[in-house]
């Protein structure tokens, strides 16, 4: 833990998010549209092992946008394949995604219990 | 989807349309997203570390309860009625990081709660997320497979 | 088949004029900050309405303004024949609720946000020809309801797009009668469906600015009537994208719409202020303009002849997402002093 990871994580993050706002505002995708496309992005800049070296650099500013979730999708399905063979590639899918999709689910079904929509 | 191709009269409506509709400030929208997208990131990178201290996890298994962290913060700012406030000027610096994943469950979730927690938010908490998960998976999944019956991986 | 109350191609106009005789407006907390919050009977202070959830809250509304426009009438809901009404829920749910409520008998209508002018226009019809004395027409939208059915949750934080509209929370209410006191509807023109290859459901008013001008058109060209006739002629909620196009279309067809020309959108809120981007939409725009303050405009004599020309995108989410242009209508409705 040093400054420069702090400060990658500031360039790096802010900067996918700028690509991305770019993107919003001068085509006609919607963020739906825009998160399965970067999801897909992930997974095969993860295959080809290219955004891992991205997490060394800037951290947070690579494991906080959503890329990162189809990079660990991938990432676990290989790893577990590499493992088990074939078989793996069902096995390992959520091995690194389940905390993010577990705790999303949990937090979403604690607040609907609590509270409702404000409008 | 089929497109249908216009006629002649709706293809010259359409230019119309275009020449009156009002373009987004997109340089500034972009700067919004950067800034706050980058303090995002620079949060999560914080809990990472935190984490990776508290709990003497590599920075690698330190990086999952940081996203949990955020996805609660996500989550709690839905919650409160704050997150759409604060995306109308952060757009893509809110919704691209965990904390717009979290958003679009929990918005989810808490729209469909009169409609009962079975059929309500059980049913409809992936109505916006469930693309995301789905087209990731399949990718992992046509990822995976290459590696696992390309030789050498 | 000619007939004798028909002329031209689609207006229709009424030998005995039914009478506005009463109208009840409810409007929500954010449209209460506009500046015609002054027009509107009651103000919401709570998007719930004290309700448990959006939609039973937009009927909440729609029953408050039907028994404001009763009881401005002094009348009871046994002495009123018929109940027209509808809004953008599916199934116009409000309504049908409504309806229940108020115990009046019900024809369901729906014309998305042309609601207000279907509905005066059909009531105009039934008084005139002579098959009832009192007809309640009433419209509502809410902001939250709407989103959540055509676009995200309420909470989702999606940017909206610069030619986006804000959809109206409120409803209106407006009792005709064959007799009484009050401006009155003289003549109506139905519209088309108009589909001029729009698909982008942000963009409703660019989608909607086409059928206006036809109608607008056709109600000239059926009436011999001018733009000129007119104190005001009000589209619904085209908004600003909208309403220039709407001029831009007409003025191809030769017809220059001066200052007197007006949209309903771009009326109810402030627009330097309220972050609406392009105005306001939803059945409820058209309805509290028309029977909020053109009323009241009629009623103090500023007003003798206007011409309401309510807009309706007549779309479905699932149209929409099977890649289904989006279908559009407008109905004009001559309401004279």
């Amino acid at each position: 833990m040093d400054w420069q990871t702090y400060l990658f994580a500031f360039l790096v993050g802010g900067g996918i998010c700028f690509l991305c706002q770019l993107i919003l505002d001068l085509t006609k995708l919607t963020l739906g549209y825009l998160l399965t496309g970067l999801t897909v992005l992930g997974g095969i800049l993860g295959g080809l092992g290219l955004y891992d070296p991205l997490i060394k650099l800037a951290g947070g500013g690579a494991t906080m946008p959503i890329i990162s979730f189809g990079n660990s999708l991938a990432k676990g399905a290989i790893a577990e394949a590499e493992k088990t063979g074939v078989l793996g590639v069902l096995t390992g899918m959520f091995e690194l995604t389940s905390t993010g999709i577990t705790a999303a689910i949990i937090f979403s079904f604690l607040m609907a219990l609590v509270t409702r929509p404000k409008g | 989807m089929p497109a249908k191709k216009l006629n002649p009269k709706q293809a010259a409506y359409q230019k119309k349309v275009k020449k009156y509709e009002p373009k987004p400030n997109a340089l500034r929208n972009a700067f919004f997203a950067f800034v706050s997208g980058g303090v995002v990131c620079l949060l999560g990178q914080a809990l990472t570390d935190f984490f990776g201290a508290v709990m003497d996890l590599p920075p690698e298994k330190a990086a999952n309860p940081a996203v949990a962290s955020m996805i609660f913060i996500g989550a709690l700012l839905t919650a409160l009625g704050l997150f759409d406030r604060i995306a109308k000027f952060a757009g893509a610096g809110l919704a691209v990081p965990v904390t717009g994943f979290a958003n679009s469950m929990v918005s989810a979730a808490l729209e469909f709660r009169e409609e009962g927690l079975i059929l309500g938010v059980g049913a409809k908490l992936f109505s916006l997320a469930g693309s995301v998960i789905t087209f990731g998976v399949v990718t992992a999944f046509i990822v995976g497979l290459l590696h696992a019956i390309l030789p050498g991986g | 088949m000619k007939m004798g109350k028909k002329t031209g191609e689609q207006t229709f106009q009424f030998a005995n004029p039914p009478v506005i005789i009463a109208t009840g407006t409810v409007a929500g907390p954010f449209e209460g900050q506009g500046p015609l919050a002054e027009e509107f009977d009651l103000v919401l202070g709570d998007l719930h309405n004290g309700e448990n959830s959006f939609e039973r809250a937009e009927r909440s509304m729609l029953v408050q303004a039907c028994r404001l426009a009763l009881d401005h009438a002094s009348r009871g809901s046994a002495e009123v024949d018929l109940f027209l009404a509808g809004d953008l829920l599916n199934q116009i749910i409000s309504s049908s609720f409504t309806a229940a409520t108020l115990s009046i008998p019900y024809l369901g209508i729906y014309g998305a946000c042309s609601t207000v002018a279907e509905g005066l226009t059909l009531a105009s019809m039934i008084l005139d020809g002579g098959f009832a004395g009192a007809i309640l027409v009433a419209t509502s939208s809410h902001n939250a309801t709407a989103e959540r059915q055509y676009r995200y949750p309420t909470e989702y934080g999606g940017q909206r797009r610069p030619y986006q509209q804000w959809t109206v929370t409120g409803a209106a209410a407006a009792l005709l009668g064959y007799t009484g006191h009050g401006p009155r509807v003289t003549a109506a023109t139905v519209g088309k469906v108009v589909d001029m290859g729009c698909k982008d459901p942000l963009n409703l008013g660019a989608a909607m600015a086409p059928a206006a001008a036809e109608t607008i058109a056709c109600h000239f060209q059926d009436t011999g009537w001018d733009p000129d006739s007119f104190d005001l002629i009000l589209t619904g909620d085209l908004g600003e994208i909208g309403f220039k196009l709407c001029r831009e279309l007409l003025a191809e067809k030769d017809i220059h719409l001066g200052e007197n020309f007006s949209d309903c959108g771009l009326l109810i809120y402030d627009r330097e202020k309220q972050d609406v981007h392009a105005g306001a939409s939803g059945c409820a725009t058209a309805g509290l303009v028309a029977f909020g303050r053109l009323f009241r405009q009629f009623q103090r004599g500023e007003l003798t002849r206007v011409l309401l020309v309510a807009t309706g995108a007549l779309h479905s989410p699932t149209s929409f997402l099977q890649g289904e242009n989006i279908p559009c209508i407008a109905h004009a409705v001559r309401i004279e002093a």
